[in-house]
């Protein structure tokens, strides 16, 4: 079976580069024209991954069946997602500063992601809040960015400490924050009411809204995994029973990633030589040729080949962005901004739950991991952003 | 639209930098500083590091004949978390012959005894060759299931178990201690005997081998072609003094009696025979049945593994005479002319001790004392030794005289070459001072002379006593090694290259001993030792015993007792025999004694003499009070359990049902060991 790999593998590069060539022979206004149809197109394709046409691998139901090939819509959405956001930053009736474009922007990206959260692949979903990488960049303000921080705060912070301690402390910084501000406080009571509310929120938050999602909405494994990721154990409330009455299984991720570690680490300074991996040859780290495949480069390379590997994506993306501040159109800017981001997001992912620093959410690293979809979405990205700068003295809307 | 958040594009950069930073942060620490210990866990994981068990040291003979060799066997290992839903436990068990549940109990079993953190268990020992063969062609269907192969000891001559010893896994106990720092869990230690003694020779050294695996724990060939590999070095081969033949011949004649027989060359110490009684089969002590048999041995009434030849204290009775006569020849008062005249008593301390002859001048001089065995004659010869002209007093003649039975290597272990040896017991003056109160003399102990009262020795004493009287007055310890690894010039053994020379007495009181020794066979009361055209020196021995039973000083059958050496010049052979309760000195030790001294001398028993071995190998002389004597021990062993574990205030009511089980019992034994006795 891991024969075939290789040949498969090989097959969809060639046909990515085949793909990549015809993507540089065609001219660039196609693609500010087709984002809208292609985005069409991929919800349907997405919508149909959830109808029996689909194919459940593992639990998760995002593989479509056509037939001839299968893939995952929700990869190839990514694409269509790029150049949707692109294309409606850069309409001229569109005022990123209005709350209400805000809003459908970040629909764009939002709505693919609850879907694909239902088909089961919520790593992939993740992936499309990457795009607020590229907003950010064309001026979401500063405040949103801090709301999101203070929430995952309270968010890691609801984790960690018992519901009623939490409350507590909510209140007393709510009233020190009320005793330090006293004089304003007596000139409008518009203080008062965003302080109350945002203790209201926070307690709303921690008390109601995620033992609520913990209970009904996430399942098993990401419960595991999102407590090995803070290194705590499941709390007796959150753990999920199966029909029997018996508590589901789901260890496995923390093996994987012990395993993964091992390898890594064991590769030591210069690595152990190409193929020369044991833990890697012997197939001690699962999933070795698609998720954990840093496993693969840690062992063999070591920590100066890891330290390239990392080098090398990182001067990647900084050209994206050297690419992305050259384009005179800002569709071209904002599409290099969504490329950059879906590719910072991957690697930090994939590579940092492969030492333990990320939650183990099934994404690939880009280019390097076995798989097809994957490999053409990458390369098809990558080459449209290609032949988008080729044309960066237009302007194209 | 103009640009008016341009500078974002720097943070973005800088975001783009930071975080492979910290990715490469954590990279180093786990890869180079090997944080979290996962850069060592590769090892033992994927690198499977096998240990290759040395063959334990092989055990010769004197004559080159293999006592001891190798067999391998192999053990079955399981590993319960790598045995998944699918695994064919029905399969595996007819392959090894065992029931399903029988397997299953025996891994919780293992799993009780060891703890669920253990991952490894060895679930069956010893298998037999056939499931071996069935099992290791199927091995790699069964996940989690390993043969274990390691080396099992075996008694070629089947003799010898009782000096050889035997070997088990190393306890837990042990492996805490600092001096098994070497071992880990699962080695094989000797326990007891040579093996224990010379374990650090016998054991060799266990060799390693690094192996790949995959995930499935399927050997995948060497890890770095095997460079770090190191071989196993053999443990190293022992010839012992040991005649395979002599040996054998002992064990079988000590078949159902308590008693021990020992030979050694007096000119280098070596120990020709070793036996114990009961004797029993060494095969007992490997294979399969092992920790049963050992178990079953341990409570065994007669006490099989208790090795009286090193451990059983008796008084030397009549066999301890020829060394008050050399204490009172060196001492110079008497000469070996002298004599005494006994009419079948020793009547100077008042109170009569009693003698077997009487009159017509048994003890008219030395040589016929000792022959007749009177003890009148050494009574008195051992209180004119520390009554002497050369003591000041008495307190200071015991001093002396202990001084010379510790030259003689009594009173302390003579430093024997197996572990637990014991000392016999030989009173010093303190010891009278504090039972008699500071207030004694030479009367109160001059029983002491003719080998009764305080004087313990093992049979080993007796042996190594009989060795300085046929050097005339030095001797080797006693040892079973003669070479290690075809070496004998190992430091190990410098020890027994040196001669431990004994009080300086003169050649002429030995050779007055010797003839007196030479009279007891000849005249005495050892003609049964006799043997055709070999001069045999010899001494029996009737041993008074007397055991304190519940209080009660009570009188059991005589020890029998019989030492020799032959051919009075240039001894070759040194012996000495105790049987328990077996009445006269020449009625079973003097035999047996003597058919060893002919079968190490003349290769061969006669076949005169046969029947005397056919006698001593059926005869049965096991009384049946120790049956009734062990299980009061053990019965007032449990008692004494009993009452450290109850609550104080119980202990009254605890004494009263002791008392009114006493009443009810006493009679009842005490009857039948008289009965016995008399």
């Amino acid at each position: 079976m891991k024969n075939t790999r290789y040949a498969k593998q090989a097959i969809f590069l060639g046909a990515s580069i085949v793909i990549g060539f015809i993507i540089i022979f065609m001219d660039s206004k196609f693609f500010t024209s087709i984002p809208f149809l292609g985005y069409l197109i991929g919800m349907l394709f997405l919508l149909l991954a959830l109808t029996p046409l689909g194919k459940g691998v593992k639990g998760s139901h995002s593989w479509l069946n056509l037939g001839i090939l299968t893939f995952q819509p929700g990869e190839l959405m990514k694409f269509f997602t790029a150049l949707s956001i692109a294309k409606f930053l850069s309409l001229q009736e569109v005022n990123f500063s209005t709350l209400k474009h805000r809003l459908i922007c970040a629909g764009f990206a939002v709505i693919p992601a609850f879907i694909i959260i239902m088909q089961n692949e919520t790593g992939l979903a993740l992936v499309y809040f990457s795009f607020f990488l590229a907003m950010y960049r064309e001026g979401l303000p500063n405040i949103v960015l801090i709301v999101i921080f203070s929430i995952m705060t309270l968010a890691i912070a609801t984790l960690l400490l018992p519901k009623n301690i939490l409350f507590i402390l909510l209140t007393i910084g709510a009233l020190i924050f009320l005793y330090l501000v006293r004089r304003k406080l007596r000139r409008s009571k518009e203080i008062l009411i965003l302080v109350a509310s945002i203790w209201g929120f926070g307690v709303l938050f921690s008390q109601v809204l995620v033992p609520l999602t913990f209970k009904n909405v996430l399942q098993a494994h990401h419960i595991d995994r999102i407590y090995s990721l803070i290194g705590q154990d499941v709390p007796e409330a959150y753990i999920k029973l199966n029909k029997s009455g018996k508590k589901i299984k789901t260890g496995t991720s923390d093996y994987n990633v012990r395993q993964s570690k091992i390898a890594i680490a064991s590769g030591g300074i210069f690595g152990k030589g190409f193929l020369n991996g044991t833990q890697t040859q012997y197939n001690w780290v699962p999933e070795q040729g698609t998720d954990f495949i840093f496993c693969t480069i840690g062992e063999q390379f070591g920590f100066f080949g890891s330290l390239l590997l990392l080098g090398i994506y990182s001067v990647f993306l900084l050209r994206i962005v050297h690419i992305a501040e050259r384009q005179r159109s800002q569709f071209s800017r904002i599409y290099a901004y969504c490329i950059a981001g879906i590719l910072f997001f991957h690697l930090v992912i994939n590579i940092g739950m492969t030492i333990g620093l990320a939650p183990v959410i099934g994404i690939p690293l880009p280019l390097i991991s076995y798989g097809g979809t994957s490999l053409l979405t990458f390369a098809v990205m990558i080459f449209v952003l290609i032949r988008l700068d080729a044309d960066r003295q237009m302007v194209l809307r | 639209m103009a640009d008016f958040t341009q500078n974002r594009s720097n943070y973005i950069r800088i975001l783009f930098v930071a975080i492979p930073l910290v990715l490469v942060l954590r990279l180093l620490f786990l890869q180079v500083f090997g944080a979290g210990g996962y850069k060592d866990a590769a090892i033992g994981q994927a690198v499977y590091i096998k240990k290759i068990f040395p063959p334990r040291g092989i055990i010769f003979d004197r004559n080159n004949k293999v006592l001891m060799n190798n067999s391998v066997v192999y053990d079955l290992v399981a590993e319960p978390n790598k045995m998944g839903t699918d695994f064919d436990t029905a399969f595996l068990c007819k392959m090894i012959k065992v029931s399903v549940s029988d397997f299953d109990k025996q891994i919780k079993r293992q799993i009780l005894k060891h703890g669920a953190w253990q991952k490894v268990f060895t679930v069956y020992k010893n298998l037999s060759p056939v499931s071996v063969a069935r099992l290791q062609e199927n091995l790699f269907d069964f996940n989690g299931i390993d043969l274990i192969e390691h080396s099992e000891r075996n008694f070629t001559e089947h003799c010898g178990g009782n000096f050889v010893g035997y070997i088990n896994e190393i306890s837990a106990s042990q492996l805490e201690q600092e001096q098994f720092a070497s071992y880990q869990k699962g080695d094989y230690i000797g326990i007891t005997g040579i093996e224990r003694q010379y374990e650090e020779v016998l054991r060799g050294q266990p060799g390693v081998q690094y192996l790949l695996r995959d995930v499935k724990q399927k050997i995948q060939g060497p890890y770095k072609d095997g460079s770090k590999d190191s071989a196993a070095i053999p443990g190293k081969t022992l010839q012992l003094y040991i005649d395979a033949k002599l040996q054998k011949l002992a064990e079988d004649m000590l078949a159902n009696k308590l008693g021990s027989a020992i030979a050694i060359d007096p000119s280098t110490g070596g120990i020709l025979a070793f036996a114990s009684g009961p004797s029993f089969n060494p095969d007992l002590l490997t294979g399969t049945d092992k920790s049963k048999n050992l178990g079953n041995m341990l409570v065994d009434a007669t006490k099989p593994l208790f090795n009286r030849a090193i451990k059983a204290n008796y008084p030397p009775g009549s066999t301890f005479k020829p060394i008050t006569a050399l204490v009172a020849l060196n001492e110079g008062v008497i000469t070996p002319s002298f004599g005494m005249g006994c009419g079948g008593g020793y009547y100077s301390c008042g109170r009569r001790i009693g003698c077997t002859h009487s009159g017509g001048g048994h003890a008219a001089n030395l040589s016929l004392a000792i022959a007749n065995s009177c003890n009148s004659y050494f009574c008195h010869i051992f209180r004119l030794a520390i009554d002497g002209p050369k003591n000041a007093n008495t307190h200071i003649g015991l001093q002396r005289w202990h001084h010379y039975m510790n030259e003689f290597g009594l009173g302390h272990p003579i430093g024997i070459d197996i572990p637990s040896e014991d000392g016999g017991n030989i009173p010093d003056s303190n010891y009278f001072n504090r039972i008699y109160n500071n207030s004694w003399n030479s009367c109160n102990m001059a029983i002491m002379g003719m080998g009764q009262g305080e004087v313990l020795m093992t049979p080993l004493q007796m042996a190594n006593s009989i060795c300085i009287i046929a050097n005339r007055g030095y001797y080797y310890i006693p040892h079973f090694v003669k070479a290690i690894g075809g070496d004998s010039t190992d430091a190990r053994l410098a020890k027994y290259r040196q001669k431990q020379v004994v009080a300086n007495i003169p050649d002429s009181a030995y050779n007055a001993v010797g003839y007196g020794m030479q009279a007891v066979v000849d005249q005495g009361t050892g003609k049964i030792a006799r043997i055709p055209g070999i001069e045999v020196c010899a001494k029996t021995g009737t041993a008074q015993n007397e055991r304190l039973i519940m209080g009660k000083r009570v009188k059991l059958q005589n020890h029998s007792m019989f030492v020799a050496y032959a051919p009075r010049i240039n001894p070759k052979i040194a012996v000495a025999v105790c049987i328990e309760n077996a009445g006269y000195g020449a009625t079973w030790a003097g035999p047996i004694a003597s058919l060893l001294i002919e079968q190490y001398l003349t290769d061969t028993i006669s076949a005169k003499r046969l029947y005397l071995k056919k006698k001593m190998d059926e005869a049965k002389i096991i009384p049946n009070y120790t049956y009734i004597l062990d299980s009061l021990e053990k019965q007032a062993a449990k008692e004494r359990e009993l009452m450290k574990r109850m609550p104080k205030d119980s202990l009254k009511i605890l004494n009263k049902m002791k008392e009114q089980i006493q009443r009810k019992m006493t009679p009842l034994w005490l009857n039948i060991i008289l009965e016995n006795t008399i």
